[in-house]
């Protein structure tokens, strides 16, 4: 109980601390210079291995993205409330600065406002993001660009320190990448906070993700160059992700029900531990396959597998969550079976077992759903039926799983 | 002599001030200030005159920029060609120089940032009159010895000259529709990088490399030389070598062709406009669509696929294609739009190419089926 109060405390903090910071930043925030438009990109352009690009303090505006397609180069501002690049102008590119380069390190500066994704590297090794503000700075919307910080197809990747804030699809999305790194960032006011999409090998820890619909997701989705695999969660804070579904239709995030803490879709080996998940008004913990998210079949390549398998669950603090339910279906559930004032349980998993790997009739040891956490009650909600017979099935998946070693980034990344 | 190396074109124009040289210069490296450097071609009085050696063609369907009309020449170095491939970019010697100017018919009298929607470029022998039209860029792909590199130069208010703008520009103009409709548009001229986000095909290697230059974009009827087909006429004035009879070669539809088959149309206008980047191996990689013409009719040409990382490009709607339904089709959507984040392609136009987009809107509507 000491401890549940403590980290309570130390959230509220934060997320305070945050509120004082950006507020004196406003008070002081300077007009926006587009002189500054040229000189950078053509520093951007110019960029040798080995440079390090200085943006000074002050707020820059631009009206085209930018881009980078260099190896080797590192851009600094002077910290992310103090050097804010703005796109609120911008007339052309989908992104605000896109990297198409390896061993690239951004730090301490600001993306406000992209037309599309703040910062997207697409495709590159040794990638370091610390940091950096992503914000639409006004409030979460629609029409806000999708993703804040977007690597994708990238290799050996640290994202530390980040705030993510706005994002219309996920503040922080790591999609088609290998060994990864995402801790002490903050993600709030987006539909997911933070995504890990198709990838291998990514410890996600000590972050915190509040007041998006979904807090922390990982996911794969078919039609892609790789699917995903071994993904550990581990000592975040996933906490009053409530906030209303504002993705765009047809994204698979705007199926993500309001109120999920954290959601695992169609991935295997994800190992999820020691994290504090609460007062998520859907589940705080949902384990869910592509069958049940609104994709058509007809649009899915044949070598897909949609089924979540090997996910392992033991050790997180849970509480408050499953007391009001986005979507008709696990309302009427939740009623009916909880009464209208109890609460879905933590876990909440969808059903779906992939029968043909059925061997004897069960699940192979280490494809199966497993969760042993003191405290938590799991319901497995029928889908493949339509919700017909949901069931309290805590005991029957309490099992273990072997763990996921520890990611190691390679040339010193994170040490 | 049809080429120049530029440290040749150098000790002759010191040799004699008024010598300039009569054949396009190749520059081996650096970004020469001005277009007029590589002397491809000359505009002087109403006129704009190509250098002998710089040769005009066009594709049979193009990409959409913003209804801007397009000049484009190659020039290869004296005695060299381009060995012909059935699918890929045809191979050009290093020292050839590509250029594609863009201009656009003027709506009114005189230049007020006021464009129409006009016919194709007509030049004879050479020579393009400018009466009536506004020169606005001419973007180089030239190949030097460590691969293509992309410049871009912007004209002039004179009209006589494109100077270097290696960060592009934004131009604020307005289009007039030819059913009279205005409006008001931000013309962009891409940064050097932003030139990559096209022409590096292949965003591993990130090498650029000219994308229009394919058989089956050039197997067409020559614009440039009456009752002859381009490709054959490449082959025939020795810019080509290896290349079967064009009849034998792949051909794309030209997209604006009623007589052509939809499919073939609408299939056209895909690869002209979205597949250097929707490849297996492009930047558009990571959606998982891919829209070269030789890509089956499936999830991975987008029938009923579900957008990965679109945001608001899926439109609200949800599947790339529904068959039979455009109104639910994203591909209508991106191609419709003009918000940067949502719009496809992501670079390049600011306006919405309305022929085009009913184009793959009838091309969706004739399909059978749904999605299940």
């Amino acid at each position: 109980m000491g401890l549940l109060k403590t980290t309570a405390c130390a959230a509220a903090l934060v997320l305070a601390i945050g509120g004082c910071a950006r507020k004196e930043a406003a008070q002081t925030e300077p007009t926006a210079d587009t002189a500054y438009q040229d000189a950078l990109m053509t520093q951007l352009l110019d960029a040798r291995p080995g440079d390090v690009i200085e943006i000074p303090e002050g707020r820059f505006s631009f009206d085209r993205s930018l881009s980078l397609a260099v190896d080797g180069v590192t851009i600094r501002g002077q910290g992310m409330d103090k050097t804010v690049l703005s796109f609120k102008d911008q007339v052309a590119g989908a992104e605000g600065l896109l990297v198409t380069a390896s061993d690239f390190t951004i730090e301490d500066l600001a993306i406000e406002d992209a037309k599309g994704d703040a910062l997207k590297v697409n495709e590159g090794e040794n990638i370091v993001i610390r940091r950096v503000r992503t914000e639409w700075t006004a409030g979460p919307k629609t029409e806000n660009g999708a993703y804040g910080i977007y690597p994708v197809q990238t290799k050996n990747v640290l994202l530390e320190s980040n705030v993510a804030i706005g994002a219309s699809d996920a503040g922080i999305y790591v999609g088609q990448s290998r060994n990864v790194i995402v801790r002490y960032n903050r993600a709030e006011k987006n539909v997911a906070g933070i995504e890990i999409e198709n990838t291998f090998d990514a410890d996600v820890y000590e972050n915190v993700a509040t007041d998006n619909t979904g807090g922390i997701l990982v996911f794969n989705m078919p039609n892609l160059s790789q699917p995903g695999a071994r993904t550990r969660v581990f000592r975040n804070q996933a906490v009053s992700n409530n906030r209303k579904n504002f993705g765009h239709p047809g994204t698979p995030v705007a199926t993500i029900p309001a109120g999920s803490g954290v959601v695992v879709n169609s991935n295997d080996q994800v190992e999820i531990f020691d994290n504090d998940i609460k007062d998520n008004k859907t589940a705080n913990i949902i384990i869910a396959s592509v069958f049940s998210s609104g994709l058509s079949k007809d649009g899915m390549n044949a070598e897909f597998d949609g089924y979540p398998e090997g996910v392992y669950v033991y050790g997180n603090r849970m509480g408050g969550g499953g007391g009001n339910p986005d979507g008709l279906d696990l309302q009427a559930l939740k009623i009916a079976k909880f009464g209208p004032t109890g609460a879905l349980p933590d876990v909440l998993w969808d059903g779906f077992v992939d029968e043909n790997k059925k061997v004897d009739g069960s699940v192979p040891a280490a494809l199966r759903i497993c969760v042993d956490n003191d405290g938590a009650d799991v319901i497995n909600v029928d889908a493949p039926n339509r919700f017909k017979s949901p069931d309290v099935v805590t005991e029957s998946v309490r099992c273990a799983l072997e763990k996921l070693p520890a990611v190691a980034l390679a040339n010193g990344l994170g040490d | 002599m049809r080429l120049f190396v530029a440290s040749l074109a150098l000790l002759i124009a010191a040799c004699s001030r008024d010598a300039a040289p009569r054949a396009p210069v190749f520059h081996e490296e650096g970004y020469p200030a001005s277009l007029g450097e590589w002397n491809l071609m000359s505009a002087a009085n109403g006129v704009l005159t190509l250098t002998p050696g710089a040769n005009p063609y066009d594709l049979a369907t193009p990409l959409f920029s913003d209804y801007a009309l397009k000049l484009r020449t190659v020039t290869m170095p004296e005695g060299a060609a381009a060995a012909y491939r059935d699918d890929d970019v045809f191979d050009f010697p290093v020292g050839t120089i590509i250029s594609k100017t863009f201009y656009y018919p003027l709506a009114g009298g005189e230049w007020t940032g006021d464009v129409a929607v006009g016919p194709e470029p007509v030049v004879v022998n050479g020579a393009m009159p400018l009466k009536g039209v506004r020169l606005i860029e001419t973007r180089l792909l030239v190949h030097r010895a460590e691969g293509w590199v992309a410049i871009p130069y912007i004209w002039n208010d004179e009209q006589t000259e494109a100077l270097l703008h290696r960060t592009g520009a934004t131009k604020p103009m307005t289009l007039h529709r030819r059913d009279g409709r205005t409006e008001p548009f931000s013309y962009v001229v891409p940064n050097q990088n932003q030139c990559a986000g096209c022409h590096a095909t292949n965003n591993t290697t990130r090498k650029l490399s000219p994308i229009g230059l394919k058989a089956r974009h050039l197997n067409k009827a020559s614009t440039f030389a009456a009752g002859v087909n381009q490709l054959d006429h490449w082959a025939e004035t020795g810019l080509l070598t290896g290349a079967p009879a064009s009849a034998a070669t792949p051909r794309n539809a030209d997209w604006s062709d009623a007589a052509a088959k939809l499919d073939a149309r609408a299939r056209a206008y895909l690869d002209a406009n979205c597949s250097h980047c929707h490849s297996d191996v492009g930047p558009a990689d990571t959606s998982g669509l891919d829209l070269r013409p030789a890509i089956a009719f499936g999830p991975k040409y987008g029938v009923c696929k579900t957008p990965v990382a679109a945001g608001g490009g899926s439109g609200g709607r949800p599947f790339d294609i529904v068959p039979g339904d455009p109104g639910r089709s994203i591909f209508v959507y991106r191609l419709q739009t003009t918000k940067p984040g949502d719009m496809m392609p992501e670079l390049g136009r600011a306006t919405s190419h309305e022929e085009g987009v009913s184009l793959i809107a009838e091309w969706i509507d004739a399909m059978d089926g749904g999605c299940g």
